[in-house]
């Protein structure tokens, strides 16, 4: 499948969020509030945050929103009535990164593995991805240390770089993204001179991911390592609720008389309770098992069992930790050690 | 700064605690929680502005609890929840050694209770004009609109529990909102969820919470939580008189009772 290229025009955005919305799209996009940024509706470009290097929520709330009904259903006498599942809205999700675009099929890799999820699927199908890449990077990203990079196309419908006049270089990658273009096609002009990397930001390789993966294994059973590296841990979910590759979830059911509906929620293997039995045993009771699981889980357990990672190298679990983790750190540290 | 240094060194050499806990450098200018060990290492400590995470959260977190007994590097609120900690029996007497931090940036080696409440009684604890002119905003709202206020805050709330593993006082190894037998708050993110979450918090920091802000730090999504915590703490304060962390002696306002208690409601 070769790749197109166009010209957006910078003006032209407001153009194109008003067709896509004339054609029944749903755009999402990020959107400031007390000064995080998050991906909401928007109903206009004009509402599309600013200045952002990276969001503080990630996209995956388009295909896997942080509590969403699986079923509902009401009681009719001796009967179950179960509702009709809606069928979700044609989205487009504009302004992620391309590590947010490639940690769709992370996601997907989990919600395919040994069952299909029909209501993530249902989701995915109709979601188109309009990244923009990076001309800025900071000391949390790490990209290209996982395989990505500012300005790489996959897992992107339509990949927008920004060039020096303000005005995108429009990479037209997927059918999904040519059907964008359709909905739109007068706004998609002429290519622009070649050459998109001198645009996008320098993001250099922190840790060689091979050394990483080896190591990983053979420190399992290091405890000391494990409680040094999570002793400022405070076994909070916010870095497994802003990462987009994080999709462990709880299931919760809310009824009465009259009917209830099952809710998936987003659930956290920091919390202290996550792997707790039934019978009351706990295999991870301690904090630095918890961690231990959460860096393995991601680079080592995701690749074997289900041939990617589980980490796209975005820095928000850095960014947002209250305690200052740094996974990044930790990673580092690991592949280095002798 | 080389004073803590210093301090901590000689604390550690001499075996009078096991760990110093204090702050370190982090991220970007970010500063972190170390726990410093070995002598040599205490030039690890840095006290700056950016020094603003109450530390008390980790002397009841079980693993740090194994490294022994702490000396801990803390600004006023860091010693109030020390002594709100005491009050509670979570910590005993002589168990921790604080390091206390002035506005001005002073130290002063506090060995046990005593020490830290005579050094906390040479200061005020008011509400900042900035900080009322906050609540007071809030209170000349309607009914109405203050509803729409909080559900529009809440809306954002996400259920990661950051406030509760970021605060001192919830210590709790089994807190209520993770049981379902029988469920008392939905798990859920939802606007009730939410709500009630949020609610049943601050009635259990009532009296407890001396408003040191690590929870509003810790939300990934800016949920101001510190006009809950300080109005909390003014409310406290106008109805049953004094505030959580002075004295390792108060009881707790809201289940203790007085022969003065207020009785106007009852029938």
């Amino acid at each position: 499948m070769t790749i197109e290229i166009k010209r957006l025009k910078k003006d032209s955005l407001p153009r194109l969020f008003a067709q896509l919305q004339a054609k029944g799209r749903r755009i999402l996009a990020p959107h400031s509030r007390a000064g995080k940024t998050g991906f909401e509706e928007l109903s206009s470009s004009g509402q599309v945050a600013q200045d952002y290097l990276q969001t503080t929520l990630s996209p995956k709330s388009a295909v896997f929103p942080r509590c969403e009904a699986l079923f509902r259903y009401t009681f009719e006498g001796k009967e179950i009535k179960m509702e009709e599942k809606p069928e979700p809205a044609p989205t487009v999700v504009f302004g992620l990164r391309p590590c947010d675009a490639a940690s769709f099929a992370v996601l997907n890799a989990v919600f395919s593995w040994d069952y299909p999820d029909a209501l993530f699927k249902s989701k995915l199908e109709k979601t188109a991805l309009l990244s923009i890449s990076c001309r800025q990077a900071d000391d949390y990203c790490f990209c290209t240390s996982v395989g990505g990079g500012p300005g790489d196309t996959r897992g992107s419908d339509i990949l927008l770089t920004e060039m020096g006049s303000g005005d995108y270089l429009a990479e037209i990658i997927t059918d999904r993204g040519r059907e964008l273009v359709q909905l739109a096609p007068e706004l998609f002009q002429e290519a622009p001179a070649p050459g998109k990397e001198k645009h996008l930001a320098q993001v250099p390789v922190k840790f060689d991911l091979k050394q990483l993966q080896e190591k990983l294994p053979k420190v399992f059973d290091s405890p000391q390592l494990w409680l040094e590296q999570s002793l400022r841990c405070l076994g909070c979910g916010a870095c497994a609720f802003v990462c987009p590759a994080c999709v462990c979830f709880d299931l919760q059911d809310e009824a009465n008389r009259q009917g209830g509906v099952r809710l998936r929620c987003w659930d956290s293997c920091g919390f202290s309770l996550f792997t707790l039995h039934a019978s009351g045993h706990n295999p991870r009771s301690l904090q630095s098992q918890r961690w231990r699981q959460r860096l393995l889980h991601k680079f080592s357990y995701f690749p074997d069992r289900l041939q990617t990672l589980g980490c796209v190298g975005c820095g928000r679990c850095s960014r947002i930790c209250p305690a200052d983790m740094n996974l990044l750190e930790h990673l580092k540290t690991i592949a280095e050690a002798s | 700064m080389e004073e803590l240094r210093k301090k901590a060194r000689e604390l550690l050499e001499r075996g009078a605690v096991k760990v110093v806990i204090g702050y370190g450098p982090g991220s970007a200018a970010r500063t972190r929680a170390v726990f410093v060990r070995k002598p040599e290492d205490a030039d690890q400590l840095i006290l700056n502005d950016q020094c603003t995470q109450n530390l008390s959260v980790y002397l009841t977190k079980p693993e740090v609890k194994t490294l022994g007994k702490p000396a801990i590097v803390a600004h006023l609120a860091g010693l109030r929840s020390l002594v709100q900690l005491a009050a509670e029996n979570q910590i005993a007497d002589g168990q921790v050694l604080a390091i206390g931090v002035s506005p001005e940036g002073k130290l002063a080696e506090l060995p046990d209770l005593k020490a830290v409440e005579a050094y906390l009684a040479g200061f005020r604890f008011e509400l900042s004009p900035e900080e009322k002119a906050e609540l007071d905003k809030i209170e000349r709202m309607t009914a109405q609109e203050r509803w729409k206020f909080w559900q529009e805050q809440l809306a954002r709330c996400l259920k990661c529990y950051a406030c509760r593993a970021a605060c001192p006082l919830c210590y709790c190894e089994r807190c209520l909102a993770g049981n379902n037998q029988p469920q008392w708050i939905p798990v859920a993110s939802h606007q009730t969820g939410n709500l009630e979450w949020h609610l049943i918090r601050a009635m259990h920091l009532a009296g407890r919470c001396i408003g040191c802000g690590n929870c509003e730090r810790a939300c990934p999504v800016g949920i101001p939580l510190s006009l809950v915590t300080h109005k909390l703490g003014e409310e406290v304060f106008k109805n049953f008189g004094g505030r959580p962390g002075l004295s390792s002696q108060q009881e707790y306002a809201l289940g203790s009772w007085k022969l003065e208690d207020k009785e106007n409601f009852i029938g």
